[in-house]
């Protein structure tokens, strides 16, 4: 099932083809291919080459300082690392159950930031492949081509970021790196007027997310030979779930499920998730391989983010996002869809979804409420866990008696999906690479896989064409014999 | 007959014992200073507030005004002075405002906006300095320190407690604690102390706040620190 083609047997005596940078916004992350003189792939690897340090730089720091500072992993989702940390440090202050208010402005923050994030990923980069096809002109294949193209289309998904944006910066102060949570509740309320610009809005935006829905579904049926298979391979998923089963982003018990959807835990509480979870290193990346213990790294694996979400739960609880759900998985045919170009129509779900949850919280004046915080009994020690736009996000904290940061892990999504991604652009290299000379087009292919998981190694290729990617085919004295760069 | 000297061709009335800056502050007019309190003893280390009197540079927070002296401020060489020392202030020490809790509440940050300054220029040092938590009400962090000595000065002439001290010579000068171990947590510091509430930038902190406080409704989030800073305040 794995680690084939992780690691060529004789190395030394193939070509290597390098994708370096794929992307330049969230660390960098490489492509490098080993082939022989028949072109037959031997080796494929993502390599996250880019060391980033917060788990040990925020030791000996105040833990209140921590929500803050470590959004600064990430410019796309920074409200996933704010909330996790400030769900772990709830439970070092003693906060066992926020105020409703807290809860739900928290609430509003994430499932406004799941909304925007989503927007971006899927029109700003992915849509201009599965709209042109993934090796049409290059000089087009970018979000200005969409609007050129599809105006509406393009126009809605602006607009769809910019509300998910503002739904940030009324919660958390700014649209990026805002300060809205706090160990123990938030720091401010919405204000009559900032919700009700949002409620002008909000119902475009729940027609626009089911428009979006229509689209990839209609995108994903019209051509199942390719959307059901590319890069396809099985492995077990895990998502958190809500208490009820329901598909929940920001709190609940973690699940897992294998390849064909049996489970392998359930109702596990995410403070004890290294006892399920245990992180692999590999002496070729900077990012680790989290596997489920019970299993074994070899078999144990999974993949997280939308796909894992919507198959793992029991029901969606607003009505739009329920009934895509249901086609989704009446489609899939009653197992699990393994397909990673699947992620895209079940992206949109959650998209839909998360537009639902703000109407609704919205129309709730708990939002309005200044009874925003809790404390109770200090702990040493406490666990944040949340569904980040792209899969389980985890924040793990220890702060001794002097509230110091003594201790720090966090299992970031795009971890989760290591495996995953790596298993997804193996196959495509053998599917579309195998015996043929490189071409843009070709490496797209590559990147396609890669997006489909997740835009922070996706991100800035279609930016506006300009994204910085070079491909070097080199012989065996390391001699170039043939070069693409984009710049 | 009022006193009188002029600052950037304002005429500023001043009575006999005020320094340039306390008379100018009076009158409404922000001279940029970090050091400098209304309530202290000027200390005239970190030369922001320098002017040129007469065409001769000097601190207006210790030079005393004199009648008919003509004073430049706002001026352009001025303020490119300013912002080079301002610089060197935040290259100095580790001052990261993204994940800083005292941001828009800090003079420094306030400062270097009201200058202009746009990125350190120089290269960091970034030097080693571990917080101090061994309080139980209050942290330190030195990283942020800019050795303005406000905290000094408070605990000696207000608090009578001689909590801190700055010790080391030149580059190497720093804010220690007057405790045997050099914790805070074995001196009699208490939130209460003047001390405790002086310090322009990040280093003297309340424990557990942190961000209780939103973006939009901090000090220097309401107004610039030019119309927020009259009389040295």
């Amino acid at each position: 099932m794995t680690y084939q083609l992780e690691t060529a047997q004789h190395p030394i005596s193939l070509r290597r083809v390098a994708i370096d940078p794929v992307s330049r916004v969230e660390g960098h992350g490489k492509v490098t291919i080993l082939l022989d003189d028949q072109n037959k792939v031997h080796q494929v690897r993502l390599h996250i080459v880019e060391f980033r340090g917060f788990e040990k730089f925020i030791q000996g720091r105040p833990y209140w300082e921590v929500p803050v500072m470590v959004q600064r992993l990430c410019g796309i989702c920074p409200v996933s690392h704010h909330l996790a940390a400030s769900k772990a440090l709830d439970v070092i202050v003693g906060a066992k159950k926020l105020t409703p208010a807290a809860e739900k402005l928290r609430r509003l923050m994430h499932y406004g930031q799941m909304l925007q994030s989503h927007a971006l990923h899927f029109f700003h980069l992915c849509s201009p492949d599965l709209l042109f096809g993934f090796d049409s002109d290059v000089t087009r294949r970018n979000i200005v081509g969409v609007a050129l193209a599809h105006p509406e289309i393009a126009k809605q998904g602006v607009l769809l970021r910019k509300f998910g944006q503002e739904v940030i910066r009324v919660t958390a102060g700014k649209r990026v790196h805002g300060t809205g949570a706090v160990p123990g509740g938030m720091n401010k309320s919405l204000t009559v007027a900032e919700r009700d610009e949002l409620l002008k809005d909000i119902y475009h935006i729940v027609q626009w997310s089911r428009d979006a829905v229509s689209l990839i579904q209609k995108v994903h049926t019209q051509d199942p030979g390719l959307y059901n298979s590319f890069g396809i391979f099985r492995s077990n998923f895990m998502s958190l779930v809500g208490h009820n089963g329901d598909l929940d982003f920001y709190h609940g018990t973690l699940r897992a499920r294998d390849d064909n959807g049996k489970l392998i835990f359930d109702h596990l509480d995410y403070q004890n998730y290294n006892q399920v979870i245990e992180e692999e290193v590999r002496p070729w990346s900077y990012m680790k391989f989290p596997y489920i213990r019970a299993i074994g790294k070899e078999h144990g694996w999974y993949k997280v983010g939308p796909l894992a979400r919507v198959q793992n739960c029991k029901q969606i609880s607003t009505p739009f996002a329920e009934r895509e759900r249901k086609e989704f998985v009446d489609y899939a045919g009653g197992t699990p869809m393994h397909a990673p170009l699947a992620y895209h129509w079940t992206r949109m779900i959650e998209m839909l979804h998360a537009a639902e949850v703000i109407k609704e919280l919205l129309h709730d004046d708990d939002l309005l409420s200044d009874d925003l915080m809790v404390e109770g009994e200090r702990q040493m020690e406490g666990v944040g866990v949340i569904e980040a736009p792209r899969g389980t996000l985890f924040h793990h904290y220890q702060v001794d008696e002097n509230d110091v940061i003594t201790m720090a892990n966090l299992i970031v999504s795009t971890t989760n999906n290591n495996q995953a991604m790596n298993e997804a652009i193996r196959h495509v290299a053998r599917r579309y690479l195998h015996g043929r000379e490189v071409t843009e087009g070709l490496l797209n292919h590559i990147e396609v896989a890669i997006r489909a998981f997740d835009p922070c190694l996706s991100c800035a290729t279609h930016a506006l064409g300009k994204m910085p990617l070079e491909v070097e085919l080199l012989d065996v004295e390391g001699n170039r014999v043939h070069s693409l760069s984009r710049s | 007959m009022s006193l009188t000297f002029t600052l950037d061709g304002k005429t500023i009335p001043f009575e006999d014992g005020q320094t340039i800056i306390q008379a100018a502050g009076k009158a409404g007019v922000f001279i940029p200073h970090l050091c400098y309190h209304p309530e202290f003893k000027p200390h005239g280390s970190c030369k922001l507030c320098t002017v040129k009197v007469n065409g001769r540079h000097t601190a207006s927070c210790t030079m005393r005004a004199m009648p008919g002296m003509v004073v430049e401020s706002d001026t352009e060489e001025i303020n490119a002075e300013r912002r080079a020392l301002t610089q060197m202030l935040f290259v100095e020490g580790n001052h990261f405002c993204p994940s800083c809790e005292k941001s828009g509440n800090c003079q420094l940050q306030a400062t270097a906006y009201h200058l202009g300054m746009m990125s350190p220029h120089y290269d960091h040092f970034f030097p080693n300095r571990p917080v101090d938590a061994s309080h139980p009400e209050v942290l330190l962090d030195f990283n942020r320190c800019i050795l303005c000595s406000l905290c000094v000065r408070a605990s000696r002439d207000v608090d009578g407690k001689n909590v801190f001290a700055l010790s080391g010579r030149g580059i190497k000068t720093h804010l220690i604690v007057n405790a045997r171990s050099g914790q805070l947590g074995d001196t009699d510091f208490a939130l209460a102390d003047k001390a405790a509430q002086v310090c322009p930038v990040g280093v003297i902190l309340r424990k557990r706040q942190g961000f209780a406080v939103p973006i939009g409704e901090r000090k220097y989030d309401k107004a610039p620190i030019a119309e927020t800073v009259t009389e040295g305040k």
